[in-house]
């Protein structure tokens, strides 16, 4: 799916990726979860990476498996060094007002990679596994 | 104050950061946001909150939270935020609170 780099996109994608989080059995305290990491995930590429450029896209997969979603979304944005970003948890940036989402989609899913897209930007993988039933 | 609704990226961050601000420059000094009927939070959100308790205390004041939801309280675990705010359930003891 091709996404406009705007933030209507940002409810568009969490809508389809909900959709097919429901269809295999996720249950609502994940779908939360799953749903918040793909909103973040879409902001910083809407905003940060592709810095709402009307002529750059945001690519949006989904793919379904029995037990796990995965999503991909991809900028055509500059890319950055993930190592380069300060840590929000350290004591001296706990006050900032910014920094905060990578820290929140690592939380709520259970695989998460970034890497560089081709031919430019930045793509996050993200992996959600169904809940055992105990 | 009373939240309501949503505070995320937009007019709910935005919304929630003016009336923060509002109180401050009026010289309220001990703010009580109510979020019990915030439904949600993203991280733009929890900056601006971040940033809201950075002004009220440069204005010499306190900002406090009452009437977390679960969800809530899970963001500002994992953000480590809980180091940062007071908050409370009891809205009887988080205005006693007050200094």
């Amino acid at each position: 799916m091709l996404l406009d780099s705007n933030l209507d996109s940002v409810e568009v994608a969490e809508a389809a990726v909900l959709r097919d989080a429901v269809d295999i059995g996720f249950e609502e305290e994940q779908l939360h979860q799953l749903g918040m990491a793909v909103r973040e995930s879409m902001v910083n590429a809407v905003v940060h990476g592709n810095r709402y450029n009307s002529r750059k896209k945001v690519h949006l997969s989904v793919t379904k498996a029995p037990d796990r979603l995965t999503v991909v979304i991809a900028d055509e944005g500059e890319g950055f060094d993930m190592n380069a970003l300060p840590n929000p948890l350290a004591e001296e940036n706990l006050l900032r007002q910014s920094g905060r989402g990578l820290l929140l989609i690592q939380a709520f899913v259970d695989e998460f990679q970034v890497c560089r897209a081709q031919p430019s930007g930045t793509e996050v993988r993200m992996v959600k596994y169904l809940a055992k039933a105990s | 104050m009373d939240a309501t609704g949503r505070i995320t990226l937009g007019e709910g961050a935005s919304a929630f950061r003016d009336a923060i601000r509002d109180l401050a420059t009026k010289g309220d000094k001990k703010i009580l946001v109510n979020l019990s009927d915030v439904s949600y939070i993203d991280s733009s959100g929890i900056g601006e909150m971040v940033s809201s308790y950075t002004t009220v205390t440069n204005h010499g004041g306190q900002l406090k939270l009452l009437g977390l939801s679960k969800r809530v309280k899970d963001l500002l675990q994992i953000t480590k935020l809980y180091t940062v705010f007071e908050v409370f359930d009891d809205e009887a003891a988080a205005i006693r609170s007050f200094t």
